[in-house]
């Protein structure tokens, strides 16, 4: 048997491994998908005073720290059984979406819009973000910059620290906005909005409108049947900072629908010996393996799993963008591994029209900040959607307020089975007996995971990205008989 | 970002262990000046954004790269063998970052040890279904195969704990606007400071920049949660009775959390000549108690929840304590 080691996998930390395993007709047998690394989070939780850690668990992850701080941050208020007045969940929305704009913008003009506007089997040397510039057009590179920068700057004004946001106390916020920090915002969602309809109408034209592209998305091996979740509102519509967790089974019927405190009855995680990383399931279900179907346990977590589990988007020009997807796919839910760039899109004019909506809401500028704590729960849940899915912290506390106990279950790590899946069924979509395996293979597998915007920094307590490759073709005997190696310049 | 054979710009890597990429998004948070890094560095290895593999690394030339910016702490067996790989190819290897530089927050997994870490998260973690007690391991024999993983270590250790190091860079993560300062003194041949040294950072303490209000007399009978205080927005925090690592961190951040209304947590580390960032706080705290009887002092000090945690936030690796924590975890 052969065996394929794509090793490491860089632009997610370096820590991924994928082994592709060939049986003896040169077709693929099975394929592993390996997460090296661990933190352990949950354990050093335990001994912190609880509301320390908002600020600690940031550093479960560099890239959305500001999830892992609002899910933190919630969980807290309700480990003292505190609601924040409207003032203070009104600014940490408004935060959120400035995190989900700047997240998305990065994702899909980084790394995702190389294969699409470059082309999946382009050479690689021109298959980046500079290569994406070339074709488009410096003014549109310079813009991408512009706009994550603008929203990193309402990230830093509203949360302190640019990263490793400082804004939650327990029962609300340390900041308030002035009138004219406000106005200023206002401006900037506006021109988001501009930006997101910029960025969908870029995508219609060069991916939608490329016949080969949209057979790619259609009828490539870039398909699972798998069901999905998402956070949704009173009226079942996406919501990223509040809400409960939908599911909907491979049919779009509903599964279950549930508040943070009952995550547990829905959700099970699994360990296996070869990754470090544990694979949740739905608990209901059960895990049957990694298997696709109405049967499977195993579900998403992504932008396009939040669109199928929802009805529709809260705001008007993201709802008439979801519709639209829907109607041109022709199906709901849609189970083509390639729409989640476009549901990202959808998302990121949906972010910024709720950041204009609550710029513009009169509670922003109020002076009430904080609830007082007047005792403990001495335990909280709090949900939110992280940009690669829901994301869950949930602490026990003595009666002082010290954590006893942590679990916390991240976006990416409730799509680790269903990517294993993916990269199988793209590596048997592409490596066939007789077929030279080469880079542009590797890099139309590389795109069934790229997809899932997967951050490994989260899951193991890693980054997104897209993955340079190097795949070792070994003999029978575990010699290295040919290598090949993809590298972007 | 081509490597090109260009022998008059430098040779930059920029590369992560145990780490949340904070530090990489800090290269990135430049923004447009990312040009100017472009225009005045070959970057030869950084996997965040590049697709240079270890297997490039290992082909180069030894001491062919002039500078490296590791980040991340030691916490397996890959993040060792990544930095001993990377002293061997660089002239000079910077620990970037708190996590490099100090162990960072990963690091408070050495209050606990790896026995009782890996029970919490495969066996007791309330979601997980392991009836069957599988942990991850370093060799996995499947169906098809053998499939292997790194080792995870007792501790975390910080980047001078495992091999030689030539800077520090402070900060979780360093501000970018002391990464350009470096990057800048370097590109331009400025002259470097003695080996050892913590560039990117000033000497003074943080204190002695942040603009909140302090009175000479420092007057602390209680120490309290910051969910007990109503901040005024202008008041020092430690003369309000919140921590506030201040007194013991050095200066260069920008106070960017005060900014944000919440106290500092020594992400900095401590000022020059200090070799315990948390001893360091201690005796910063002591001086700000308004007591003379030891009783209320003792009383005064033990309204500090979780000394260990809050003053060694992010330095657990690097406290002269670690070695006693490691020998009694291998013990149990």
């Amino acid at each position: 048997m052969k065996q394929i080691t794509i090793d490491p996998i860089t632009r997610l930390e370096g820590h991924g491994r994928i082994e592709i395993f060939l049986d003896d007709s040169g077709e693929v047998d099975n394929v592993y998908f390996q997460v090296p690394e661990l933190r352990g989070f949950e354990k050093f939780c335990e001994g912190r005073p609880v509301e320390e850690l908002p600020s600690i668990v940031t550093k479960i992850c560099g890239v959305c720290p500001g999830c892992h701080h609002m899910g933190s941050g919630k969980a807290v208020d309700a480990v003292f059984g505190v609601e924040p007045p409207p003032t203070a969940k009104k600014l940490r929305e408004l935060f959120y979406m400035a995190h989900f704009v700047h997240s998305h913008i990065a994702h899909f003009y980084v790394l995702a819009a190389p294969d699409f506007v470059v082309g999946p089997d382009a050479d690689p040397a021109k298959r980046n973000i500079l290569g994406v510039i070339d074709v488009v057009g410096k003014e549109v590179g310079t813009e991408v910059i512009k706009q994550r920068r603008l929203a990193q700057e309402i990230q830093a004004l509203l949360g302190g620290h640019q990263t490793h946001v400082v804004m939650n106390v327990p029962g609300g916020v340390r900041k308030g906005l002035t009138e004219e920090e406000r106005g200023n915002i206002e401006k900037t969602a506006e021109g988001f909005i501009e930006f997101s309809k910029f960025s969908l109408k870029l995508f219609e034209d060069i991916v939608l409108n490329n016949e080969k592209y949209l057979d790619l998305i259609l009828n490539g091996p870039y398909n699972l049947k798998l069901h999905s979740m998402g956070l949704v509102d009173r009226n079942n519509r996406v919501n990223f900072y509040d809400g409960k967790v939908r599911v909907v089974n491979t049919l779009g019927l509903e599964h279950c629908l549930y508040s943070p405190n009952e995550y547990q009855d829905y959700i099970a995680e699994r360990v296996e010996p070869w990754s470090y990383l544990k694979f949740p399931y739905l608990k209901k279900k059960g895990w049957k393996g990694f298997v696709d179907g109405e049967y499977s346990g195993v579900y998403t977590a992504t932008p396009l799993s939040r669109l199928n589990a929802a009805i529709g988007m809260a705001t008007p020009l993201a709802d008439k963008e979801y519709n639209r997807m829907y109607d041109i796919l022709d199906c709901k839910p849609v189970h083509h591994t390639l729409a989640m760039h476009w549901a990202r899109l959808i998302e990121l004019l949906y972010a910024s029209e709720r950041a204009l909506e609550l710029a513009q809401d009169p509670d922003i500028t109020g002076k009430d900040l904080r609830a007082e704590v007047k005792g403990i729960v001495g335990e909280g849940v709090g949900i939110v959607e992280a940009q690669r899915g829901t994301l869950t912290h949930h602490y026990w506390t003595d009666d002082r307020g010290i954590v006893t106990k942590a679990n916390i279950v991240v976006g990416t790590t409730n799509n680790n089975a269903a990517i294993c899946m993916s990269l199988k069924k793209a590596a048997q979509g592409f490596i066939k007996k007789g077929v030279e395996v080469n880079e542009g293979i590797l890099n139309m597998i590389e795109m069934a995971f790229r997809a899932y915007d997967p951050c490994f920094s989260c899951a193991t307590h890693n980054l997104p990205g897209e993955m340079p490759m190097i795949l070792n073709i070994r003999n029978p005997k575990g010699e290295i008989i040919n290598v090949i190696k993809r590298r972007r310049k | 970002m081509e490597k090109s054979n260009d022998k008059s710009k430098l040779k930059m890597a920029v590369y992560w262990g145990a780490a949340c990429g904070g530090c990489c998004v800090s290269v990135l948070d430049v923004h447009e000046h990312l040009f100017d890094i472009i225009d005045a560095a070959d970057l030869v290895f950084w996997p965040i954004a590049l697709d240079f593999k270890y297997k490039d690394v290992e082909n180069m030339e030894d001491d062919f790269i002039d500078i490296t910016l590791f980040n991340g702490a030691v916490r397996n067996s890959e993040n060792e063998h990544m930095a001993h790989l990377l002293r061997q190819k660089s002239k000079l290897l910077v620990a970037y970052g708190s996590c490099a530089h100090m162990g960072g927050i990963p690091g408070l997994a050495n209050l606990s040890s790896k026995k009782d870490l890996l029970n919490r998260i495969y066996i007791e973690s309330e979601t997980t279904v392991n009836t069957e007690r599988v942990f991850p391991q370093t060799i996995t024999q499947v169906e098809e195969g053998e499939l292997e993983l790194p080792e995870f270590y007792e501790d975390v250790r910080t980047l001078d704990q495992v091999t030689d190091v030539d800077y520090y860079i402070p900060g979780c993560p360093p501000t970018s606007d002391r990464l350009l300062e470096v990057f800048t003194a370097i590109v331009s041949g400025a002259e470097l400071p003695p080996k050892g040294s913590v560039i990117g950072a000033q000497m003074k303490p943080l204190c002695d920049e942040c603009e909140r209000k302090k009175s000479e007399n420092k007057q602390v009978k209680k120490f309290l949660r910051p969910w007990e205080v109503v901040d005024d927005g202008e008041t020092c925090f430690i003369e309000q009775g919140l921590i506030c690592q201040g007194p013991a961190t050095r200066a260069g951040c920008g106070y960017r959390c005060i900014k944000g209304n919440a106290p500092c947590r020594g992400c900095y580390g401590p000022t020059p000549d200090v070799i315990d960032p948390g001893a360091k706080m201690m005796s910063a705290i002591a001086t700000a108690i308004d007591s003379d009887d030891s009783e209320e002092i003792e009383r005064i000090v033990d309204s500090i929840v979780d000394p260990a945690g809050t003053f060694y936030r992010t330095s657990v690796p690097s406290a002269l304590f670690r070695k006693k924590i490691v020998e009694e975890h291998m013990e149990v």
